[in-house]
């Protein structure tokens, strides 16, 4: 626990504890690398076992999943706008950047949420075939992702509010921020490999 | 899942356990209240986050589940000793070849493993813990719940009987439909959450908390292969969750990624598992081929022999390991391709593991051996792990494998791998450093019988399970009639098994016998040792090292003895930064428990009730800024004083 401490810098990277925080994230992202890679080709060697069920082509709205995506990305884009302005020390507008991308989260988790209510009114649930499981597990996984997310950075919000920009808060908030952006990177794949892909074959 | 079915009735075995394990906890709680011992637990060891004190507790909890596991592996020795024996009926041999292996590997091998791991590793950097030690502590309070979870399977409820592998379908609702496989499926996912981050804490401790001047090779070889060991977790396990995730979907809310029915795939199982599974016996053996690489410099006295090349081949181990999963089902269609592809790079990890047995020999070569009970497990190791990769390249070849499968030479094979790859390197690690961890050594005399019986018996248990399987005896087989030639193996086999329990008791009788009389008087160094764990007081401070070390050279603590350069000034002594205790990991693992437990028995409502302490938990965590504390110059200076005699 040695406490080396440099005074330049972003404000996360300050402090040994700080570096090796952000450092340890990176790895565990790539862990959810290989989860979700899992999931994903688990859902490749299941995706045509409908079981008589309904197919991709006959479930997937496009208009939905395309604002889904939109939200996402946008909030991907307010998020780094939230960070660009911790860096320049102003911590009102990383709150307000934040809750901007809170929101927009929300929103997503919203939109998932009735479309899959809107499948299993069509008769399409997670027991239905393979196919329906592994794309609800692959989905809800990532939903859960988000989800866990919005309330993460809710209680980093209000440590922000309590104690304003310092090093450990700007970790925290960082930190949050690769997790939020990877999550992005993950539905990007979802979009193409499961919907796109879904819709075209 | 009616109340009424919640404990076994299984006749006079079961309810002899249920007896004896009520007994012992209703004993230890008593006692510990009696003894006015509660304060103390729950201040130096259930909120402890200091790494050496984690590693004792995942070594005791690993001598405890070999016990477990030990005691599965007798009574199905017995039950095979005789033809027609009618000890154990089917189903009861299922569960305990499930549970022992289950046990064997995850809740016994890792944890030993991993404990030693926590105890050296810092140690041998020149750290002052991990990187993140109350992450640290969740780890071990996770594995211990899942522990604790899958062992009380056997009187809740039943025990999985799938097998350790639990293929699919079998493994599924339809043919096992009790609560004992729900145990396999989330046991396991709480206590893999863990190993995960013991993996990750590992990589970062290592790439960032090294001593200055300790380049990656000049690292010891114990913390390499921890190290790449820690990688190996990482890429590995989340495939492990991702498969257990869907056998717990499978079974607790009927979907379909293992079903024939319906559209699942059986066969994704077995890859998934195998891509986790082979991985995983590596994650196992290379902290094994570390200690033995230590504890063999430090007793031929000689540095080791081929130290790149020892780097490179767990490095190429390492890699390799991801490709040869398909070994495991070269007989379940794959076709002539694939399994020529997964024959030849089965065949290869015969070559990086060959120049490690190599530079083990030069190592030696020439060396004054010193015949200590460390050394003995470890030159015992070289043959006995040679038989496990012999037969291992056997196995491998695809077309010959045809005969082999699922037989008994199969199970003789990986337990020569197994352990005196692994459970020899924990012995031989355990009589090297327990002067680190408890300031004394372990009577060296009584380790003599330990080590003798137990090689000899490890040897009468399982050389016979070789020719039996070529007898054609298939594994998990609980019975078999008379006149198929197996019997007198069988019969030898089972008598080996009780000298090698002999082994392991005498290993108790040791641990008990030195912590009540062996020499308090070992100093910090009693092997003449070579690496940095030994450059201060046994057993270590819990600062680990007054002033960190400067690091020139491969087996730093050798050069320093050398150079003269052990000494401390008292000018050097500065404030110690160091982390708090922590509630939150102990709280986190009752959490899990209960949940675990509910999801079980597939009882949602308390289940999602429950889960409500995880997420506060989890907050609590997240406002948690304490900064840890310091230990003043007169206390660091008190304590280096007392073990070195006067400071210079
Ligand atoms: C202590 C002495 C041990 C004895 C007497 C013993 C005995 C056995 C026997 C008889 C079986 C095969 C049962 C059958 O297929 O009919 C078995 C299976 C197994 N053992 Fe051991 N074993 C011992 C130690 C270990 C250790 C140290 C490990 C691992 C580190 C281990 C891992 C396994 C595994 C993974 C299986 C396969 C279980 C299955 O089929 O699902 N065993 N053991
Ligand atoms: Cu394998």
């Amino acid at each position: 626990m040695s406490a080396h401490t440099q005074s330049t810098g972003p404000l996360e990277y300050r402090g040994l504890q700080n570096q090796m925080n952000i450092l340890g994230f990176w790895i565990f992202l790539g862990a959810e690398i290989v989860l979700f890679s899992t999931l994903f080709a688990s859902y490749f060697v299941l995706e045509m076992n409908t079981a008589g069920g309904p197919t991709q082509e006959e479930l997937f709205k496009i208009k939905d999943v395309m604002i889904e995506t939109m939200l996402l990305l946008t909030s991907s884009f307010t998020c780094g706008l939230a960070i660009h302005q911790m860096r320049e020390n102003k911590l009102k507008g990383l709150i307000s950047w934040m809750i901007v991308t809170l929101l927009l989260g929300l929103g997503f988790i919203y939109m998932e949420v009735t479309e899959f209510i809107h499948y299993v009114h069509e008769g399409a649930t997670i027991q239905t075939s393979g196919f329906l499981s592994a794309f609800f597990t692959l989905l809800g996984t990532h939903g859960l992702h988000v989800s866990l997310g919005i309330g993460w950075i809710i209680l980093l919000l209000i440590q922000l509010a309590r104690r304003g920009l310092t090093p450990v808060t700007a970790r925290k908030t960082f930190i949050a921020s690769l997790y939020w952006h990877f999550l992005d990177v993950v539905w990007i794949f979802i979009f193409t490999f499961v919907y796109l892909k879904g819709m075209v074959m | 899942m009616s109340l009424d079915k919640l404990l076994v009735d299984g006749g006079p075995l079961i309810l002899g356990s249920q007896i004896a394990i009520g007994l012992t906890i209703v004993s230890i709680l008593f006692l510990v209240t009696y003894l006015k011992k509660w304060k103390y637990l729950w201040k130096e060891w259930f909120t402890t986050v200091d790494h050496k004190k984690i590693g004792i507790m995942y070594i005791l909890a690993g001598v405890v589940m070999f016990f477990r596991g030990g005691v599965d592996g007798l009574l199905m020795k017995a039950q095979t000793a005789r033809p027609n024996m009618e000890f154990l009926d089917a189903q009861h041999y299922d569960e305990i070849f499930t549970t022992h292996g289950v046990i064997m590997i995850l809740f016994m091998a890792m944890p030993l493993l991993i404990g030693i791991m926590n105890v050296v590793v810092p140690l041998q950097i020149g750290a002052r813990d991990v990187a993140f030690p109350k992450l640290n502590a969740l780890s071990f309070w996770l594995f211990f719940a899942g522990a604790m979870l899958f062992n009380i399977s056997f009187v809740v409820g039943g025990s999985p009987d799938a097998g350790w592998t639990s293929y699919f379908p079998l493994a599924g609702k339809e043919f096992t439909p009790g609560v004992g496989n729900n145990y396999y499926a989330i046991a396991l996912q709480i206590a893999g959450i863990g190993t995960l981050a013991t993996g990750i804490n590992f990589i970062v401790t290592i790439l960032k908390m090294r001593a200055p001047g300790m380049g990656l090779m000049k690292m010891p070889m114990f913390t390499w292969t921890s190290f790449i060991t820690s990688i190996i977790i990482v890429a590995a396990f989340p495939i492990f969750t991702v498969a257990l995730a869907f056998m717990t979907l499978d079974r607790l809310l009927g979907t379909h990624f293992f079903t024939v029915a319906a559209g699942g795939d059986p066969m994704l199982w077995l890859n998934l598992f195998w891509l986790w599974g082979h991985p995983e016996v590596y994650i196992v053996i290379l902290p094994a081929f570390g200690m033995f690489s230590e504890v063999i410099a430090t007793f031929a006295r000689k540095n080791l022999y081929g130290y790149k090349s020892m780097v490179a081949s767990i490095v190429g181990i390492a890699f390799l390991s991801m490709l040869v999963w398909v070994h495991h089902f070269y007989t379940m269609g794959s076709g002539p391709a694939v399994n020529s592809v997964f024959s030849i790079t089965t065949m290869m990890i015969a070559i990086p593991t060959g120049v490690k047995i190599f530079n083990w020999l030069f190592t030696m070569r020439k060396g004054r051996i010193k015949f200590t009970n460390a050394m003995l497990w470890s030159l015992a190791f070289v043959p006995c792990f040679t038989i496990g990769g012999v037969t291992g390249v056997m196995l491998a070849m695809a077309a010959a494998d045809y005969q082999y499968h699922n037989t008994m030479f199969l199970v003789a094979h990986f337990h020569y791998v197994l352990i005196p790859g692994v459970v020899f390197a924990v012995f031989a690690g355990l009589y090297y450093w327990w002067p680190k961890m408890f300031g004394f050594a372990l009577n060296e005399k009584i380790g003599k019988w330990h080590f003798w019986l137990f090689v000899i018996g490890f040897n009468m248990t399982f050389m016979p399970m070789f020719f039996v399987g070529l007898k054609g005896m298939s594994r998990r087989m609980y019975t078999y009639s008379e006149g198929l030639g197996w019997e007198g193996l069988l019969g030898f086999s089972a008598v080996g098994a009780l000298v090698l329990a002999a082994g392991f008791a005498a290993l108790c009788y040791n641990i008990y016998w030195s912590f009540r009389y062996a020499s308090r008087d070992v100093g910090n160094d009693p092997w003449d040792a070579r690496t940095l764990e030994w450059a201060t007081a046994s057993p270590a401070p819990h600062y680990n090292f007054a002033k960190t070390p400067e690091v020139s050279s491969l087996d730093e603590y050798w050069v320093m003895k050398k150079e003269g350069r052990t000494n401390l000034k008292k000018e050097e002594i500065t404030e110690i930064h160091m982390p708090s205790n922590a509630w939150s990991p102990f709280f986190m693992c009752v959490a899990f428990g209960v949940v675990g437990f509910f999801l079980v028995f597939e009882w949602f409502t308390l289940a999602a009730i429950s889960a409500v302490a995880i997420v506060i938990g989890l907050i609590a965590n997240s406002f948690d800024y304490d900064e840890g504390y310091h230990v003043s110059v007169e206390e660091v200076e008190e304590t280096e004083r007392k073990w070195r005699g006067e400071l210079k």
